[in-house]
């Protein structure tokens, strides 16, 4: 899927941005270098933005290109950070046929949120995921760490109205 | 050279040991279809159009994709079986299916490769009709991008990544939605792309190429109240024949000067004269620096893709670029300032062209410091490939022309002038002004074979009377940065560099015309178009910028001498430190 581009303000502290040179030190003269340390930018920073990928552009002396291209190619890079209230579809197959679609397509409509992306005011995060391993509560969705199962649509707004 | 043998189509050959499949066939005369292969730059197998079927060691024949896979002794190829054209008919209509098929009125219409290929192989529509991307059309600056005709054979981001060292371009996202973009999908102008357009010239189709601005000049020519002025580059006259199907390295200048004077032109001019003023003025500013101790070692200005690169990714070296302008910026600026007050024009009523194998030279007509007469220097700079379409279009018979003669006062270029289109001469041409400077005497030999080829870099040590003058030559942005790279280390010490964006100079430039990756795989067109140049200059009575008697006149009736200040107000600029 076309990854969205964030519109989250970046908000990265100096201490965060050594840790990240660090790891680009770490990795100096390694092969093969650039996804391990996309890996470990985003356990910093929880996600790419473009700040980040400049860092990483200009110190490993590879260009910014390059450095979008593998973080857009692979799944698991992520370009927006994750909201307060952070909420996962499962588009496993399983909860695929019971209707997560929809589930998605109403969170959508609510929030005015596209799937892979974050609200402006970094509130809420939308997420498409893959199979989660709860078929059997199909069709899932999480919000932050609380798993809510067996679901339809008109049960979206209840949800959503306990993390306002 | 050592050779293997083996068979192909049932026919046994020998070929050079170490050739691919691809390059065994063509060096047999048997052509295989290519798409995403561009020899030396993009070998990658991707479009799945050169599929053969092999056979090694007697075991049954499977499909490979020749353009990558290794020929070997005793090996048996097929190039011609039914089996092998449904497959590249299949790969044809899938990468159809996703390609907007808007063929009519399609910049590369009959230069296209996908199409010539879909003739041959009698693919009209797809099969696969379904969904297709739709993206918007990147058109800000003079490089045009259009994915929705793109193929993605990568042959651009090859390109600008490993030729020119840049990488600007490049796949993003994955499956279908993978699309040629820059970072963070931001549109070409807003990157440290330098507007080199040797992208355009790789690409099979018609996803990229220049912004057209031959309706305006047509708009001028059409105005009774303009002026419009035209000057051709050195090399477009080496490329300009290609566009009317001459062999590449063929000299049309008689004919181009004709064609230009019936498109209606006021003035057709050379710019191989500001060439050889832009020679006046940096050889005096080299002496001058290497005398008042200014920022050594000096690099030539004349290249604008090389200015922007210089800018984004070496700004620490924009003091050591040349303050002069560009012999197109010159050309435009003296016809605005000189010519102008000599005929008693108001130089908002000269609209002045200039013909060039290049697209940055676009870019470079709207750049500060180039309004000499307080209007743009240059109104509008446009491609051999415009030019070729402006004389197509205009119903000329380009092969019937009479040679003419290029217009007074603007007429006379010195060899040294023509060669600024090849990598390596405009070193050349300013160290046959430098050397007759400091010694004081005529040059014996007018040669300096050490920088000229199409080497990527070339250095060379010249004892010009007491002085000894270490010089590198680069063409291509990659090759720039390791010179530049070896001057920061203190591994080069040198004085002098001339720098070119594009490999083999403006004779290869991104405005060139395009020619397939068939023809580009078996002629060195930097080569073969250079040929053009030195012959030019071969044959030239003046042969030395400061022999040219037009650009004395014009520093008898104008600048006075060389760096004088009216010739800095005039034909010099300055930079721009934009980094990254």
């Amino acid at each position: 899927m076309k990854k969205n581009l964030t519109t989250v303000m970046f908000r990265g502290t100096k201490a965060q941005e050594e840790q990240l040179i660090a790891v680009i030190e770490k990795y100096r003269g390694t092969k093969g270098a650039l996804m391990p340390v996309l890996q470990e930018a985003q356990e910093i920073y929880g996600y790419l933005p473009i700040e980040v990928q400049k860092i990483i552009a200009t110190r490993m002396g590879i260009s910014l290109e390059e450095v979008y291209g593998v973080s857009t190619f692979y799944s698991q890079f992520v370009l927006n950070p994750k909201g307060e209230v952070a909420i996962a579809v499962c588009l496993g197959t399983a909860c695929y046929v019971k209707g997560s679609g929809d589930l998605l397509d109403k969170i959508t409509q609510v929030l005015g949120l596209p799937a892979g992306s974050t609200t402006p005011d970094g509130k809420y995060s939308l997420e498409a995921t893959r199979c989660i391993g709860a078929c059997g509560l199909a069709p899932v969705l999480t919000v932050n760490n609380e798993v809510y199962g067996k679901l339809g649509v008109g049960d979206i707004e209840g949800i959503l109205a306990k993390y306002k | 050279m050592e050779t293997i043998s083996l068979k192909i189509n049932g026919v046994e050959y020998n070929v050079p040991k170490g050739s691919t499949v691809l390059e065994a066939a063509r060096a047999a005369k048997i052509d295989i279809p290519t798409l995403c292969y561009l020899k030396d730059i993009n070998e990658i197998g991707a479009c799945r159009l050169c599929l053969v079927e092999v056979s090694e060691g007697g075991r049954p024949f499977r499909m490979v994709t020749a353009c990558v896979y290794p020929a070997t002794e005793g090996m048996e190829i097929l190039t011609n079986t039914p089996k092998i054209n449904k497959s590249r008919k299949t790969n044809l209509e899938l990468l159809l299916s996703n390609h907007d098929r808007k063929c009519l009125s399609c910049v590369r219409s009959t230069t296209c490769e996908l199409q010539k290929l879909c003739l041959e192989y009698g693919v009209d529509e797809t099969n696969f009709a379904g969904a297709k991307n739709k993206y918007k059309i990147d058109d800000a600056t003079p490089i045009v991008r259009d994915n929705n005709k793109c193929i993605l054979c990568r042959r651009c981001v090859a390109v600008c990544k490993h030729v020119q060292g840049i990488g600007v371009i490049g796949a993003n996202d994955r499956g279908f939605d993978t699309h040629i973009g820059s970072a963070f999908d931001q549109i070409l102008g807003e990157t440290s792309c330098i507007n080199c357009g040797q992208c355009i010239v790789a690409c099979p189709v018609g996803a990229l190429y220049e912004r057209d601005d031959t309706d305006k000049v047509r708009e001028a020519i059409a105005d009774p109240n303009k002026h419009v002025l035209i000057c051709t580059a050195p090399s477009v006259r080496a490329q300009i024949g290609e566009c009317f199907g001459y062999e590449p390295g063929t000299d049309c200048e008689g004919k181009m000067v004709a064609a230009l004077k019936k498109l209606g032109f006021d003035g057709v001019y050379d710019m191989n004269l500001t060439a050889d003023l832009t020679i006046m003025e940096e050889a005096t500013e080299f002496l001058g620096r290497v005398k008042n101790g200014g920022a050594l070692p000096m690099i030539t200005s004349c290249s604008p893709g090389w200015i922007k690169y210089c800018e984004h990714y070496y700004p620490e070296f924009t003091e050591n670029l040349s303050t002069c302008k560009s012999p197109q910026q010159m050309f435009g600026a003296v016809a605005k300032t000189y010519y102008a007050e000599k005929m008693g024009w108001n130089p908002e009523d000269i609209y002045f062209v200039s013909a060039i194998p290049c697209t940055a030279k676009k870019f470079e007509v709207g750049r500060p410091g180039q309004s000499a007469a307080g209007v743009p220097d240059v109104d509008v700079a446009i491609t051999t490939r415009e030019l070729g379409r402006m004389i197509q279009k205009a119903g000329i018979d380009f092969k019937a022309l009479e040679d003419e003669k290029f217009d007074d006062p603007f007429d006379i270029g010195s060899g040294a002038g023509a060669i600024f289109g090849a990598t390596g001469g405009v070193m050349e041409a300013a160290l046959r002004t430098a050397a007759e400077v400091i010694e004081g005497k005529p040059l014996e030999k007018l040669e300096f074979n050490e920088v000229r080829g199409v080497e990527g870099v070339k250095l060379a040590t010249y004892k010009l009377g007491d002085i000894t003058l270490n010089v590198a030559v680069a063409s291509g942005t990659a090759n720039a940065k390791k010179v530049l790279e070896a001057v920061k280390a203190g591994e080069l010490d040198v004085q002098f560099i001339e720098i070119m964006a594009c490999p083999g100079g403006c004779v290869n430039g991104g405005g060139q015309p395009i020619q397939p990756a068939v023809v580009r795989m078996t002629t060195d067109l930097r080569k073969v178009r250079a040929a053009v140049l030195y012959n030019d200059d071969a044959t030239s009575d003046v042969r030395k910028s400061h022999e040219n008697l037009a650009v004395k006149k014009l520093y008898d009736e104008y600048f006075g001498e060389p760096n004088s200040h009216k010739a800095h107000e005039i034909l010099h600029t300055h930079y721009i430190k934009r980094g990254l």
